[in-house]
């Protein structure tokens, strides 16, 4: 089981968070042209990556905030978290 | 019985306390202390059971979690558990045990003939033969296989025994409690670090209760007893026996199976059998030990041949004699530790040992004694067939490769020991690389993966000096860095005998002209021929080869036999030991019983319990309940004798005709605030909502990015900046969290709160023609006519003193409303509802009438909206706006999305007018057609209509625009149905819905 230091909250066991996805993928903006290719990539297209990687969690059992998390996603490895507007360098 | 091999005094068995237990069948004694091996030995008793494969007799091998043979099964309290290791169990008075494996039984034991056959059964036995013809799989092979092999029986009763789950967090945890473990657990302690100190037997000191060594003038127990005791009584120090560290998982994270209750008769009140615990360590100290391993010759599974350990600890702890013609059989000096032990009780062993020459203070103190040794000694095979009667020994030549002559020797029993090999599961588990230490041919734990460090034995270190060095200055050092105390202590002076190198050698060869069968794996039965076999059949890789044989995959893990399975398999690829490399290691390091990874977690407590503030009074009115997601919700009112399809129906037919109540607590309730909450909605829901008036409640329905509907629901503009929105019951979470992640990460610009309000409202839906009538009554003050409460408005009430809201909204069809009060009123709102309604003929409805309701007007729920439809399937475009943006909108220009002929929502009317559809059959146009069938659409939802007495459904149907009027047939091969339909209009009542604005 995970270990994530939730920014908000501090270190809290996994089963307290939700799983979100990618956080680099960004949506488009609204009202905005998007051509087929680069609706897909938002919506489906992920790259799965081996090593780090930069993916959303929710804190949904605790302060209810979405996290940026990096993560090695081969050893589990967690390197940072952000809050939700934090840049990520 | 008497225990004719328990020696007259010694061993830390209680013997005031005399207990009486039952092995196949027989009664025997033992002491209390004992675990059920060394009262059996005690008694005699060396064969317990058969073996896997060929149902060959077996023993003990050892005398703790690595034993590969005594796997029992277990009957205490009126439970049975199978595969129980009878070197763990505890005696207790009137325990009973049966032997696994053995049909008939244990002496007489039909499988055995497999021994006989046993030229036809090598490696990859099961997958070469049992794979054809196929059909035989289930009829003839696998029940046969069942019946004689398999181990032991699970209860098929239900567990009465209770398990508990617990989390802990500490600063060191400490897995064993030898001498590695107890130094750590000091030292860390005095500095006053939380430290968790774990063994998995019964008692303290590991390797302490059996070595013959001094640690500050004392015996090596007596000092580990010392620490123990000292521990018990420091606040921050938690020590634990009975309690196996099973799991080292990501983060240190480590699972710990504690047995709570298995040593006594029976489980004490109120507490658990066993007891899981989930232990988030900032460090791990790994002090698991060592065991002893084989050396592998001729016939080595007979019982009575056992590791040498095994025979001293039976000695030591327990004062059993493991036999009174011991032949001790050795590559290195821990057999002579075990000779002495014989030696003193007045045993004349033999030793042997495979070194030409060794020289060391222990093997000077067995000569002392006058034991009889013999270098350059192997045994080529054991003799006996449920017991070792004599060994074939004979010299071995230096290059271990010529026996000489070959002697029969009388013995009772065997003791092997093959050297030490690390205990690195733990560690390896933890992600740590193991590297092969030449020193002692085995792996050892290499750069810390986690915050892990590995000491003792674990770690390949057999001196107690550098152990107990070792280990108190990482207990210091670990603490230092948690508590910034640095409490000095004196590392106690140690007194042990040094040993001599031990020899590389493990396989006895086999004689000119036999063929002994050499085991590695002692319970699955994989014998040095088979692993030949595989090699020769090309398989390379270890982990295949381990696949193909099974050679460490039973419940033992291999703890034994991984090894020597290593360095055959690299002598015949000559290749080096670590190039072959080790299997991986995982979790659980031994089994655990099912019961206690689930927990708590059963029947009614696998979920949580969810309940509104009526379900009282739905119980006192003989509710039927329905689980609905976690929300236990009245199906129907049962009345005398009724049934689900008559409650309901009846139900159903009272909201169109008078008026109804259903309990719609459990819808998911959100509450947005801020001057930017309007822009939010209209940004979630595919239509405008930037117009909504104060008082005013719209019907929205939003999508996921993907274009496939999310949910639906009313939200209300409360007041200025103020909305209520409700979600369905089963995707309030979803909702929250998506309107969160929005907020959030998407557009944290808008100024918006979302909470979820869904369990600080009580709602009831008021239905049918009568409806106003009766709300009237309930609220006399206010104007609910159709002028002062419009479709789709709200209005705050006062309902006898309480303050309501009331939205005149509509899910069944009818002239409808639903009012809110404050939780903590439901119950008073409910009964003032029933009461007040009494003259207008109310009756209370449940899900099931709801169905109906919603179904023949045409409503979609859950069944359509099943995260495969998108607004037009539903009939929901009218609902999309071609002018604003919103979530999932860009994706609602996909080919398929706006094909032609896209599935679309209809009614389904079966031509008979009586044949109901089962949910989920399919619709086909030629109900004769081969198979597969094209499948136009599927039935999504069925009930009774109350308004025409029929049965009616909607369905999701392929181009269901054009099929109006069209004939097909609804299949369900499931319940072997085949109905003829017609496609009608999805809303079959009230087309024109104008009951709802009436
Ligand atoms: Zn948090």
């Amino acid at each position: 089981m995970l270990y994530i230091n939730c920014p908000h909250c501090g270190m809290r066991s996994q089963n307290e968070f939700s799983y979100g996805g990618d956080a680099s993928v960004k949506r488009p903006e609204l009202n905005k042209e998007v051509s087929d290719q680069e609706w897909d990539d938002f919506v489906y297209n992920r790259k799965s990556l081996r090593g780090k990687h930069l993916e959303l969690w929710q804190h949904v059992s605790g302060c209810r905030q979405w996290i940026k998390v990096e993560r090695d996603t081969a050893t589990h490895e967690i390197f940072r978290t952000f809050k939700a507007d934090e840049e990520v360098a | 019985m008497t225990q004719a091999f328990r020696i007259e005094n010694g061993g830390l068995i209680n013997r005031e306390k005399k207990l009486s237990f039952k092995f196949n069948g027989k009664t025997y004694f033992g002491y209390e202390g004992d675990t059920l091996a060394s009262a059996l030995l005690a008694n005699g008793v060396h064969l317990v059971g058969r073996s896997f494969k060929y149902h060959r007799p077996r023993g003990f091998f050892g005398a703790g979690v690595d034993e590969p043979y005594a796997v029992v099964q277990l009957y205490r309290n009126g439970e049975t558990e199978p595969n129980i290791k009878a070197t763990e169990q505890e005696l207790f008075e009137g325990l009973e045990a049966k032997s696994v494996n053995c049909w008939p039984s244990v002496n007489f034991d039909i499988g055995a003939i497999n021994n006989f056959l046993r030229i036809f059964l090598p490696a990859g036995f099961y997958y070469k033969t049992f794979m054809w013809p196929k059909s035989f799989w289930y009829r003839i092979y696998e029940p046969f296989i069942r019946k004689a092999a398999g181990l032991g029986v699970a209860s098929t009763k239900h567990d009465n025994e209770r398990y508990e789950h617990k989390y802990e967090y500490c600063d060191l945890l400490i897995a064993g409690s030898g001498p590695s473990g107890l130094a750590g657990a000091y030292a860390a302690a005095k500095n006053g670090a939380k430290v968790i100190l774990a063994e998995d037997k019964p008692r303290f000191g590991g390797s302490l209760l059996t070595s013959d060594v001094n640690i500050g003038n004392q015996s090596g127990k007596d000092w580990a007893d010392g620490i123990v005791a000292e521990l018990k009584t420091m606040p921050n120090v938690v020590v634990k026996n009975r309690s196996q560290i099973f799991g080292y998982y990501d983060h240190n994270m480590l699972v710990m199976s504690e047995k709570v209750s298995d040593h006594l008769p029976s489980t004490k009140k109120y507490h658990p059998n066993k007891r899981l615990w989930y232990i988030r360590a900032k460090e791990v100290l790994i002090s698991s030990g060592s065991i002893e391993r084989p050396i592998v010759f001729g016939n080595n599974d007979t019982p009575g041949v056992m590791l040498s350990s095994a025979a001293k600890e039976y000695l030591k702890v327990y004062g059993v004699l493991v036999g009174r013609k011991p032949l001790v059989f050795t590559n290195n000096d821990s057999g002579y530790e075990t000779a002495i032990e014989f030696k003193k009780h007045g045993v004349d062993p033999v030793v042997l040992d495979s070194r030409e020459n060794p020289v060391s203070e222990i093997i000077d103190e067995a000569k002392n004694l006058g034991i009889n040794i013999k270098n350059s000694y192997v045994v080529v095979a054991a003799q006996g067939y449920k017991k070792v009667k004599s060994a074939d020994i004979a010299s071995i030549s230096e290059n271990k490769k010529q026996l000489g002559k070959i002697e029969n020797v009388q013995c009772d029993c065997i003791c092997v020991s093959g050297f030490w090999t690390p205990t690195i599961h733990l560690a390896s588990q933890s992600g740590n690389k193991t590297k092969f230490k030449e020193e002692i041919d085995a792996f050892v734990p290499g750069q810390s993966k986690q915050n892990e460090i590995t000491l003792g034995a674990a770690n390949g270190v057999f001196s107690l000096e550098e152990t107990l060095k070792t280990s108190f200055t990482a207990g210091s050092e670990l603490s230092k860095k948690i508590t910034e105390n640095d409490n000095k202590i004196a590392i106690p002076n140690v007194v042990e005998k040094k040993s001599s190198q031990h020899d590389k050698f493990w396989c006895v060869p086999l004689p000119k002209g036999k063929n002994y069968k050499r085991f590695l794996d002692f319970q699955n039965d994989v014998a040095v021929s088979d692993i030949e076999i595989a090699l020769r059949e090309g398989y390379r890789s270890i982990e295949h080869v381990k696949r193909y044989t099974t050679l460490g995959m039973a419940t033992d893990q291999g703890k034994t036999s991984n090894l020597n399975g290593l360095q055959l398999v690299s002598e015949i690829e000559n290749k080096v030991v670590p190039a072959v490399g080790h299997t991986t290691f995982r979790p659980p390091y031994t089994p655990v019983s099912i019961g206690a990874i689930v927990g708590r977690e059963v029947g009614k407590h696998s979920k949580p319990t969810r309940k509104s503030p009526m379900h009282s009074w739905h119980e006192k009115n003989n509710a039927v309940f329905v689980d609905a997601g976690v929300w236990l919700r009245p199906r129907y009112y049962r009345r005398g004798n009724e049934n689900l399809f008559e409650g309901s129906k009846r139900e159903a037919k009272n909201v169109r005709t008078n008026v109804g109540v259903c309990d719609v607590t459990t819808l998911g309730k959100i509450d947005i605030k801020g001057p930017d909450a309007a822009e939010l909605l209209n940004r979630v829901y595919t239509n405008a909502w930037l117009k909504l008036p104060v008082g005013k409640a719209r019907y929205g329905v939003m999508l996921r990015e993907d274009g496939i509907v999310m949910d639906d629901g009313t939200t209300t503009r409360i007041s200025e900046n103020h909305y209520h929105m409700t979600t369905t019951t089963a995707q309030a979470a979803n909702v929250l969290s998506h309107l969160e992640y929005y907020l959030q990460l998407v557009w944290p610009e808008l100024n918006v709160n979302v909470v979820s309000t869904t369990e600080q409202w009580a709602g009831a839906a008021i239905a049918g023609p009568k409806s106003r009538d009766l709300l009237q009554k309930l609220f006399p003050n206010s104007d609910v006519s159709n002028e002062g409460l419009p479709f789709m408005g709200y209005m705050e009430g006062d309902l006898f003193g309480v303050k309501a809201r009331i939205y005149r909204i509509s899910f069944s069809g009818e002239l409808a409303y639903e009012v809110n009060v404050e939780s903590d009123y439901g119950n008073f709102m409910w009964e003032k509802i029933i009461e007040v309604g009494e003259e207008f003929n109310i009756q209370p409805y449940g899900t099931e009438a709801l169905s109906t309701l919603r179904i023949e007007m045409g409503h979609v729920a859950g069944s359509e909206l099943d995260g495969r439809t998108i607004p037009f399937d539903n009939a929901l475009e009218g609902l999309v706006s071609k002018k604003k943006d919103f979530i999932g909108k860009r994706s609602l220009q996909r080919s398929a999305f706006i094909a032609e002929d896209r599935q679309r929502i209809v009614g389904v009317v079966p031509l008979d007018k009586q044949t109901s559809i089962p949910e989920g059959s399919h619709l086909v146009k030629d109900d004769k057609a081969p198979l597969p069938n094209p499948k136009l659409g599927h039935i999504s939802a069925s009930c009774w209509s109350v308004e025409y007495d029929n049965p009616f459904s909607l369905a999701i149907l392929k181009d269901g625009k054009n099929m109006i009027g069209q004939k097909l047939f609804a299949m369900s091969p499931l319940k072997n149905k085949v109905i003829p339909v017609e496609i009608v209009s999805s809303h079959y009542v009230d087309p024109k819905g104008e009951r709802v604005r009436s």
